[in-house]
């Protein structure tokens, strides 16, 4: 090994500082936000409506404290290490316990790490969460390519298969020679085909937004994008039926954000200039977390994700500026969403009640040749870890204990 | 005095604050890191942008789009609750044919300017005095200086409903009506209802084709290639209009708040014209009249009248009809239809799909040059397809 790759492949430890003047130029762009005339509906068919983002930014730029997602990122362990070229930004937190199993965890669109940070705790010190020594996990929270504090690629081909290959080269390089892994959303792709992928080192991954739907129904759903299309399937059980109307009001009504990001996320120049612009498309993702993300700004947050939780995120990738680089993962995807993506390795899923759809328990044999682990859960929406962190941690605690290695 | 139905002259101003503060945010304008391709291909290019936000703050006069408008007669009046702005500018020849030329997004009025000249004055313009129009170009309602209609259900149908009831108002009995984009499918509408009055129109985009090609014939290499750009366009290229038909709100945000976000999502309409006008940023070489100050007007005049949002929402109103008709035909069209393809155009609509659509074609062609913003891009080219065009119904 020559010294220029040792030095690439080191891991160096990592501190976010924010530039000076950066969050004064936030608020002051902030205060001078013009807004749109009201939507002419009294829902969200329209998109985020404007009293919520006349909340938000008067939260925002008032009461807010922007320090906040410095202050807590730096209280925990990262580093930065080059794969492939890229600097990989990561949490990881090793459990005060022997033997806790490690667990890499993939975060989404519009999320972050940020949506992960309120488990770490739970997940590698359970005896201080009401759990066993035996539930521990060592944990590595990876920021994908073009999000938060990984580099920005400057060139194409960091497609989630790409992401995946990184993951076990980042788990090697951390001295991991058997683990898990778990995602939803974007992290959820990334986990099923590090699943496909099958390193010899994963024993297992858990899913809360799986790829089960099988492939007549993934392109019925894809031909009603314009509308009109190929008609609804037929013979499908109260769960598969349930399944597919809730996919496909999504892919009817609520795919715009995606296909934009899919066909032109260099045109979207509002999410690095307008930090109203930013803040409106990165709640705007699905119409349930939505609901629950708009119910913050009244006062009224529906589980963990409180307003301050959001502006994390969201002041995050405003001080990144990677509101572009991190829509670009949508134009790299070549895989369907909710696709079977072949994963082979012991699989364990979890449903949440308000998750884009609800996986049936069918769909998930037939994806997951090897499922461990299938649970309906009773709250939680498409940011399961950020919203229900005591739920997900259940979650996992109870998904893996068949893949740990007797001590 | 104005009464409810009456017309009213109308003369803008904008406030030297609305230009200061425009000029400041572009000049403190961030920007994204450089595309990863070396193309149109993942929107609108880093260089483009950058070249039309420094021009834009530096050189570009804020006092055009004013001085422009007010050199013309313009109006409003109330119709269906919606104070419609429009340009009406009378032909000095007597027996000339009125017209309703509609604009369509992301253009507004400001694309048919130029075409004002030759069509009105046409001895003047290589014409003859029988080639004259007299002209009426409204602002689609929640565009420019029309007002956003305040209730739900204003889709291009009932937008064409008004424009028979403004050419009434007018005092106009015989007209004719022409259209491209969201101007194509106000027009269509109209010559669907055929209001007493239509005698004919003039269209620039085979609407109907956009939304579905089923029984199109597809066998000549010209029918094929349609198809093919249509498959183009739908596979890459519909982005802006699928945010808009569902979420106009969400990216309005960024249209009201951020100059280049305005810019960048009203450039980033069609490949032709997309890289028209990045070479007229960029390489300072515009393609016939699509030059930094005509595109930096409209743009201009989008920012100063904070309708992004509004004119997005057209689409979702356009979505909402869609849905409501699901399945439905629309009734055919009695009234004469003239037809050209613009070469550049989304899709060059061959003639036998303009005739399956309208039966009774009794004018098509094949234009030399033009794209999708054919009356802004090539003005006299344009005017001369509408002479022709209308000769017959003269």
């Amino acid at each position: 090994m020559s010294a220029s790759t040792m030095e690439a492949t080191a891991v160096r430890e990592f501190r976010v500082e924010v530039r000076d003047g950066a969050l004064e130029d936030l608020r002051r762009r902030l205060s001078e936000t013009r807004f749109p005339e009201k939507e002419t509906v009294e829902d969200a068919a329209q998109g985020v409506q404007l009293a919520t983002m006349e909340a938000l930014v008067r939260y925002w730029g008032g009461e807010y404290d922007m320090g906040r997602f410095e202050a807590r990122l730096n209280a925990f362990p990262q580093f930065i290490t080059e794969i492939d070229g890229l600097d990989i930004h990561f949490i990881h937190v090793r459990s005060p316990h022997e033997n806790a199993l490690p667990l890499i965890i993939t975060h989404g669109w519009p999320g972050s790490i940020i949506e992960m940070l309120a488990a770490i705790g739970p997940l590698t010190d359970p005896t201080a969460y009401g759990g066993n020594a035996e539930d521990a996990f060592d944990v590595v929270v990876p920021s994908m390519p073009g999000y938060g504090f990984s580099a920005k690629p400057a060139a194409t081909g960091w497609d989630p298969v790409h992401i995946a290959r990184a993951w076990i080269q980042l788990m090697e390089r951390l001295g991991y020679t058997h683990y898990v892994a778990q995602g939803g959303d974007w992290g959820a792709q990334i986990t099923d085909v590090m699943g496909a992928e099958a390193p010899l080192g994963l024993l297992g991954i858990h899913s809360n937004m799986p790829g089960t739907v099988p492939p007549e129904i993934s392109a019925t759903l894809a031909s009603h994008v314009l509308g009109g299309g190929d008609p609804a399937p037929s013979g499908l059980s109260g769960d598969e039926q349930r399944a597919y109307e809730r996919l496909n009001e999504l892919y009817t009504t609520g795919l715009g954000y995606s296909i934009e990001m899919g066909h032109r996320p260099q045109t979207l120049y509002g999410l690095a200039d307008s930090p109203v612009a930013l803040a409106a498309w990165m709640i705007d993702h699905d119409a349930r977390s939505y609901d629950d993300i708009a119910a913050a700004f009244r006062g009224e947050p529906v589980g963990s994700l409180t307003r301050d939780e959001v502006l994390d995120n969201i002041t995050m990738t405003w001080v990144t500026n990677t509101g572009v680089s991190s829509g670009r993962l949508y134009a790299e995807n070549t895989l369907g969403f909710f696709d079977i993506k072949g994963t082979t390795v012991p699989a364990a899923v979890t449903v949440f009640p308000n998750e884009l759809y609800q996986a049936p328990r069918s769909w998930a044999e037939q994806a997951y040749p090897n499922l461990i682990y299938f649970n309906e859960v009773d709250a939680g929406n498409h940011f399961a870890a950020w919203q229900e962190p005591e739920i997900f941690t259940r979650e996992l605690r109870a998904a893996f204990k068949s893949v740990r290695r007797p001590t | 005095m104005a009464t409810a139905t009456g017309i009213t002259p109308f003369h803008l101003e904008f406030a030297d604050e609305q230009i200061d503060d425009l000029r400041r945010r572009i000049r403190a304008a961030r920007l994204p890191s450089k595309e990863l391709v070396d193309d149109r291909s993942q929107g609108v290019q880093l260089a483009t942008i950058d070249a039309l936000a420094r021009y834009w703050a530096s050189d570009y006069d804020f006092g055009r789009v004013e001085k422009r408008l007010n050199a013309l007669p313009q109006y409003t009046s109330e119709i269906d609750g919606v104070d419609v702005h429009f340009i009406h500018v009378r032909s000095q020849h007597e027996d000339a044919l009125p017209l309703v030329m509609t604009h369509g997004w992301p253009g507004s009025v400001i694309e048919l300017l130029d075409a004002i000249d030759p069509l009105t004055d046409p001895t003047a313009h290589g014409g003859s005095a029988e080639d004259a129009f007299h002209l009426v170009l409204p602002s689609l309602p929640g565009y420019g200086f029309s007002s956003e209609p305040g209730e739900l259900g204003w889709s291009t149908g009932r937008v064409a409903r008004a424009w028979a009831g403004l050419m009434s108002r007018l005092g106009y009995t015989r007209y004719v009506a022409q259209g491209g984009d969201q101007g194509a499918a106000v027009t269509d509408d109209m010559a669907r209802q055929a209001p007493a009055g239509l005698a004919g129109v003039h269209l620039s985009l085979l609407r109907s084709a956009l939304a579905n090609t089923t029984g199109l014939p597809t066998e000549s290499d010209e029918e094929r290639a349609a198809l093919e750009a249509l498959d183009t366009f739908r596979k890459s290229g519909f982005g802006y209009f699928l945010e808009q038909s569902t979420r106009p709100q969400t990216i309005g945000y960024a249209l009201l708040d951020s100059p280049v976000a305005l810019a960048a999502w009203m450039l980033d309409h069609d490949t032709d014209s997309y890289y028209k006008i990045a070479r007229a940023f960029v390489d300072g070489q515009p393609v016939g009249n699509l030059t930094r100050d005509h595109i930096l007007d409209n743009n201009t005049n989008y920012w100063l009248t904070g309708t992004g949002a509004s004119a997005a929402r057209s689409y979702w109103e356009g979505g909402r009809a869609a849905a409501l008709a699901a399945g439905q035909a629309p009734p055919a069209v009695s009234v004469p239809v003239g037809f050209t393809t613009f070469p550049g155009e989304i899709f060059r609509a061959p003639r036998s799909w303009a005739e399956a659509v309208y039966p009774r074609l009794t004018y098509f062609n094949e234009a030399e040059r033009g794209g999708h913003f054919a009356a802004w891009e090539e003005p006299r080219l344009f005017t001369d397809e509408l002479r022709s065009a209308f000769r017959p119904l003269r």
